[in-house]
């Protein structure tokens, strides 16, 4: 019996080591993404990310080869007679490497005879020493990243540096109002939301009705228009993209939300009305039927019966579209462009030309994965359904 | 069931069901249709979609009339001096590559999916293991594009801040500029394609594979079936038309993607892939013809995947 168990756990192990090991894969680059995005400038750009809780640089050299002469915050030990024997047999090789850097430390001159360490453990002490000592003091982490992106910071240094020495560039005022800066992601953030908020609501409702249309009402040419539609959910976004920009040329809806909205709401449609009227067609016929008889006309019945009851297939359905929307690229470049650049249009510009670091492209990115991420992990149960559904039931 | 069956106790006029039906029908024609019918027009006339093609034909050059658009997007990529030469330049045009995007990522999603999908059914933590790898729906390709550039850079210094390259360096290898080595690079973009669609069909097939009876797996093991055997000769053969399913929305995806090229490589360095290229012609360069007549041969190539889809969809309705 207990050998049994043994052997049992035993043949799992390849199961396990292998979910591991893909669960790895899988979550790394998204942890690596938020870790660069809390980490100072010359951090990100001078180590790897998984260093992130290494000792900063130069600490190993500088316990290796001074500490005994250096007290833990860098300055030289006053009391430290270097002429004594005992000490010097004691501390042999600090006294090696403060005799070879050919400088003053706090004053405290060193001698100059010894041979002198390779110029990168030389280099490495003296950023170590500086930032013990207050000259170049760098935290671990930061939130600066985050600040500079929501804001739309281009500079050298940093947001709150540039505004502290009051060296900002032009379009950075240093107060609220900087988050309305067209080239920031806290403007990009809003835009976002307002393109998501009635594209996601709007296909929504008209597939509610479509649906029921379709699930609960008699007329001619019902399977064929259903069957086109079914068509339809494949059609590539690309093939309409050019006569849409004409006809919003002409109507002047390019670059304005209202044209997004539309468009997201005609290419969210197929899907929505598919959904929505096989949801609709599985809930019980005698439900229907008690209310016609109780004198009940559609549109009660749509009202009073078909929306409540059609929350969990809604609640899905709201899931797919926001993330849909949320997430979409190219509807966003071609409708909106720079006019009012949504998350993901800034995100993608700051690759392309402006050419960001990675600091602020990496807190950039994050932000813009934020809501989705807490949309996706506080209703993945709806998402699932919805896209099971849609997939494979029918 | 009850949809193909409608109540008729209810008195209805036969105007409701179009007023029902009046808002989206009239989105989807102005936002689906109406565009699909103008663009097909549009790929047979010239750059400004004034005239025909046709008078966009050089004297002295190959010209297919009304069908010049077609002839550029079809051949301008290929090089047809010999049959080798012309067999290596498509390999490396944007078709060659969506053909490259097709295979390897239609074929790693759904055999990672599978597989994830049996293997997890087994532990505790099933839950949250599948909630990591289906994590990345939620990200957009923008996003991931970022997430896996990061992975991927090639530092040019000594210290390598890309993870992939570090893990290279400090094996002894020399750092590898996984995004602009050509072939290498639609390889890399394709890996992050499948990190992103890895979820979707791990879910789908998850719901297929627990819908197979317990007593049909207990009794083929009962029977002495290794797992092996079990998986290969009665899962598999089980959920094959979910598999056939998921495998077309794959394939209908990727014909589709955009993104990941757009963001990651701009399709420069041979990644281009039809979908990337069609924006190129369109929004870069401004030719109305060439990019819409390579919109409609993306679309055809879908038309076979569109009509399975409704073959799917009747042989459904007829089983209600």
């Amino acid at each position: 019996m207990n050998r049994d168990k043994i052997n049992k756990l035993l043949n799992k192990i390849p199961t396990h080591l292998l979910i591991i090991l893909m669960m790895a894969i899988w979550i790394v680059p998204t942890f690596g993404l938020l870790i660069t995005s809390l980490r100072p400038t010359q951090a990100v750009n001078e180590s790897g990310w998984w260093t992130v809780l290494a000792p900063p640089k130069g600490q190993r050299e500088f316990t290796q080869n001074c500490a005994s002469c250096h007290g833990d915050d860098g300055a030289a030990l006053a009391g430290a007679n270097l002429t004594d024997p005992e000490l010097i047999r004691r501390f042999p090789r600090s006294l090696q490497l403060l005799a070879s850097l050919n400088e003053e430390i706090n004053g405290q001159p060193h001698m100059q005879a010894t041979p002198v360490p390779d110029a990168q453990t030389a280099a490495n002490i003296a950023d170590y020493l500086k930032r013990i000592s207050g000259i170049n003091v760098q935290p671990r982490f930061t939130l600066n990243n985050y600040i500079d992106s929501l804001v739309g910071y281009r500079g050298t240094s940093t947001y709150r540096a540039d505004c502290a020495a009051g060296t900002q560039p032009p379009e950075i005022k240093c107060n609220a109002s900087d988050l309305l800066n067209p080239r920031g992601m806290g403007k990009a953030f809003i835009n976002s939301l307002i393109v998501t908020i009635p594209a996601t609501f709007l296909p929504i409702l008209f597939a509610a009705f479509a649906g029921y249309a379709f699930a609960w009402l008699d007329f001619k040419g019902r399977f064929l228009l259903f069957a086109i539609l079914v068509g339809l959910q494949v059609v590539p976004l690309q093939m309409t993209l050019v006569p849409i920009s004409r006809l919003y040329a002409q109507l002047g809806l390019n670059g304005t939300f209202l044209g997004v909205w539309l468009f997201h709401t005609g290419f969210g449609m197929p899907y929505a009305i598919y959904l929505m009227r096989n949801f609709l067609g599985s809930l019980p016929r005698d439900l229907f039927e008690s209310a016609y008889l109780d004198g009940a006309s559609h549109w009660t019945a749509f009202r009073q019966l078909v929306i409540p009851l059609a929350m969990p297939a809604i609640a899905s359905l709201g899931i797919f579209q926001f993330l849909w929307v949320w997430n979409d690229l190219l509807v966003a470049l071609v409708f909106l462009g720079g006019t009012n650049p949504v998350m993901t249009y800034q995100i993608s510009n700051m690759v392309t030309s402006l050419g960001s670091g990675w600091q602020v492209l990496t807190a950039s990115a994050f932000l813009s994965m934020l809501l989705p991420m807490i949309v996706f992990f506080g209703l993945q149960r709806y998402f699932v359904r919805g896209m099971l559904a849609g997939a494979v039931k029918g | 069931m009850a949809a193909s069956t409608v109540p008729n106790i209810m008195k209805q006029g036969k105007l409701a069901p179009w007023l029902y039906l009046l808002p989206a029908l009239l989105i989807m024609t102005i936002f689906i249709v109406f565009p699909m019918i103008n663009t097909i027009s549009l790929s047979f006339s010239n750059k400004d979609g004034t005239a025909s093609a046709a008078t966009t034909c050089v004297e002295g050059k190959p010209c297919w009339g009304v069908f010049e658009n077609y002839r550029y997007a079809l051949t301008s990529e290929f090089d047809t001096t010999s049959a080798s030469a012309f067999w290596y330049s498509f390999w490396k045009s944007s078709y060659g590559n969506t053909l490259k995007w097709i295979m390897l990522m239609v074929s790693g999603t759904v055999g990672l999916g599978l597989g994830f999908a049996v293997l997890a059914d087994r532990v505790k933590y099933e839950a949250l293991a599948k909630a990591i790898i289906f994590m990345p729906m939620a990200v957009s390709f923008v996003g991931a594009g970022i997430i896996w550039k990061f992975v991927y850079d090639y530092g040019t210094q000594q210290v390598q801040i890309g993870l992939l390259n570090a893990i290279v360096t400090s094996l002894g290898g020399a750092p590898i500029a996984y995004l602009t080595v050509p072939q290498l690079n639609t390889v890399a973009l394709i890996v992050v394609g499948v990190w992103l669609w890895t979820g979707f069909c791990m879910t789908i097939l998850s719901a297929a594979l627990k819908s197979i009876p317990d007593e049909v797996l207990e009794a083929a093991r009962v029977d002495g079936a290794r797992e092996w055997t079990v998986f290969w000769k009665i899962m598999v053969p089980i959920i094959m038309p979910t598999i056939i399913v998921v495998v077309t929305t794959m394939v209908i995806n990727v014909l589709k993607l955009f993104d990941i090229v757009y963001v990651m490589t701009g399709g420069n360095f041979g990644t281009d892939v039809i979908a990337n290229r069609m924006y190129t012609e369109m929004y870069v360069n401004f030719n109305i013809g060439h990019g819409t007549a390579v919109a409609v041969i993306l679309v055809l190539a879908i038309i076979p995947f569109i009509y399975m889809n409704i073959k799917r969809f009747m042989a459904q309705e007829a089983m209600r």
